[in-house]
């Protein structure tokens, strides 16, 4: 079995990031990426797969900037076979990268692609599902546990009530959440051979997607500020002003 | 204009999620109809029925909906999608799950949990974490979106819409239902609760978290928790407040050993007045904190609940 993880490059989840005054977005200058959480937890249940001898071969695919690739090559320095790189320096909205993931299912034929279930900068939660709709295949998102399951895969979803499992016949999207499992950290030696493995270039021309922004950001703000209150010293005097100044107990 | 809200539902009934929808819905303005899909879900449409507001109620059943997979939904959605102009549903993990199936298969972007609605086509959503929001224009013929509930006033009843029945055709992908693990309690839900109590890593295990339910349990107040303490396996993932977690408002938010992290405050910055319980003085909570005490929660929580009893809870 071939597995497809689609990783993302974004600002590093300890960054607090700044509006820029202008309004035209985030500043990122000098601040630090990394791959997004979710991706790597989506990588890691790749390897241990491929470690349980379920996989045969792992493709890392990262859709952005000349610098994804060092995204890439941190999968490959997990333990992902080979990478995809399509470039591009614009604002690849969800539905357009689910678009170009969908051409290189096509190609590449896969019968799993894991992918985070939601990337921390645009905090979308959309792709998995809709690269899954785009194919026609069922999805598992929000995945806590993963089996394989006879030709398909039993998977347990976290849910706003608790846990759910259901069964999805491969091929199949899983989207992954927190709990799913604790990803590794490359080891140097495995950091120096993933420099020797594969990473093709593609563009979003090559697959003949159109990735035209559908959203035009007419501004981005600062959120309201929350003024830091008082310390009470006690919690009698605690259970006095909720009672008496907030008025919420 | 004609707008169509998805409802969350468990069948039996409506969550307060949808009513969030359909106000988020009438400000786009127009009809607003919303959609009950489920199995045995007759309450949850005369619920639907009797928001305030809707013109009509469409009511799908089939073994495929009864716990609203996303393979069926998008089948079914896209069947009736033609006829509207805006598609909404609140951004619940159930809303999550299905809803960009259906933006894809219209080849439309989801506009994903919307906190404002600025026009028709112009929508506010929070993006880092909520540490920058951002106002987005569409240009999609069709727009769908998911609500974040807590940003939008609930809809009331009084209205008295039409039910009518509607097909549900079979999906053509599907996942199929094997089993689910709900949590059970008696106290309100977190998303919706007026008061909510959440426990961090410094709760140091899952018994000691008695203490703060003893607490809830006095001002019927929900339970959540960080992520280190749902991971830890202190308490259940459905208890984790915060960006990848669930989002709360309520009244009144007691944080209690959590250090506040950009994460967590994610889930609860927006709360009416915020109380944070640490023994580290500089813990960042306190910054986003009406009310800040500096003390050992071991002590400190046992003692707010003593001193509840004697103002009378
Ligand atoms: C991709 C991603 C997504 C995430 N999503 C979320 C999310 O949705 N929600 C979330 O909460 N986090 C999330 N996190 C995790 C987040 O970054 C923090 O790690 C987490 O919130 C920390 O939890 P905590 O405050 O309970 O633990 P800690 O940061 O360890 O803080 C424990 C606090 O307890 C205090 N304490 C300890 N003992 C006592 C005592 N006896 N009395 C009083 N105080 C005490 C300490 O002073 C400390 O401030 C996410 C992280 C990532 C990478
Ligand atoms: N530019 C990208 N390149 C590769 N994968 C991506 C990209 N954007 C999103 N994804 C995948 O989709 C997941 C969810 O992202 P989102 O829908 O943007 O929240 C991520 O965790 C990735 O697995």
């Amino acid at each position: 079995m071939k597995i497809l993880v689609p990783v993302k490059r974004v600002v590093d989840y300890n960054v607090k990031v700044r509006v820029k005054p202008d309004q035209t977005g985030v500043d990122l200058a000098n601040v630090k990426m990394s791959m997004n959480p979710f991706c790597e937890i989506a990588v890691e249940e790749a390897i241990r797969m491929k470690e349980k001898g379920v996989a045969e071969e792992i493709v890392a695919v990262s859709i952005g900037p000349a610098q994804a690739q060092e995204t890439i090559r941190t999968a490959l320095a997990m333990g992902a076979d080979r990478g995809i790189h399509v470039t591009t320096d614009q604002t690849v909205e969800p539905l357009a990268v689910a678009k170009i993931l969908a051409k290189v299912v096509e190609e590449e034929s896969p019968e799993l692609v894991i992918l985070g279930k939601q990337a921390i900068d645009d905090d979308s939660n959309a792709t998995g599902q809709m690269l899954a709709a785009l194919l026609g295949w069922p999805q598992a998102t929000f995945a806590s546990e993963v089996e394989k399951d006879g030709d398909g895969f039993k998977v347990t979803r976290e849910i706003d009530g608790g846990l759910q499992t259901i069964k999805v016949s491969s091929p199949a999207i899983i989207t992954t959440d927190l709990r799913l499992n604790e990803p590794r950290y490359a080891s140097l030696p495995n950091i120096m051979k993933a420099k020797r493995k594969p990473i093709d270039a593609k563009t979003p021309e090559d697959f003949g997607v159109d990735i035209a922004p559908r959203l035009e950001v007419l501004k981005v703000t600062e959120p309201p500020k929350r003024e830091a209150g008082v310390k009470v010293e006690s919690v009698a005097e605690l259970v006095d002003k909720l009672k008496n100044e907030a008025g919420v107990i | 204009m004609a707008v169509l809200v998805i409802a969350e539902h468990d069948n039996a009934s409506l969550n307060d999620a949808t009513r969030a929808a359909v106000t988020a819905g009438k400000a786009l303005g127009g009809d607003i109809h919303v959609l009950v899909a489920g199995k045995n879900a007759g309450p949850a449409a005369e619920a639907a029925s009797k928001l305030d507001g809707v013109a009509k109620v469409l009511h799908a059943e089939s073994d495929h909906l009864e716990k609203r997979l996303a393979e069926a939904m998008e089948t079914l959605v896209l069947s009736i999608a033609d006829g509207y102009d805006a598609i909404l549903t609140p951004a619940t993990t159930g809303g999550k799950n299905f809803m960009p199936r259906i933006a894809a298969k219209l080849d439309v972007a989801q506009i994903s949990d919307i906190t404002a609605v600025e026009s028709a086509d112009t929508f506010v959503r929070p993006i880092y974490a909520g540490n920058a929001m951002m106002t987005v224009k569409s240009s999609d013929a069709k727009k769908v979106i998911t609500v974040r509930p807590t940003t939008f006033e609930k809809v009331g009843d009084g209205g008295s819409a039409s039910v009518e029945t509607i097909d549900a055709p079979a999906p053509a992908a599907s996942s199929q239902f094997v089993g689910e693990e709900l949590s059970k309690s008696d106290r309100p839900e977190l998303a919706s609760a007026k008061i909510v109590i959440s426990g961090g890593r410094g709760m140091g295990n899952g018994e000691n978290f008695a203490i703060i339910e003893k607490v809830a349990d006095k001002l019927n107040a929900a339970v959540g928790a960080s992520r280190a303490a749902v991971d830890a396996g202190f308490v259940p993932n459905d208890y984790q407040v915060g960006q990848t977690g669930k989002v709360v408002a309520p009244e009144l938010y007691i944080a209690v050993g959590i250090s506040g992290a950009i994460q967590h405050l994610a889930g609860m910055k927006d709360s009416k007045v915020i109380v944070a319980i640490n023994k580290d003085e500089e813990a960042p909570i306190f910054s986003v904190a009406d009310y800040g005490l500096v003390a050992d929660l071991f002590t400190a929580v046992p003692e707010l609940e003593a001193e509840l009893g004697k103002v009378g809870y």
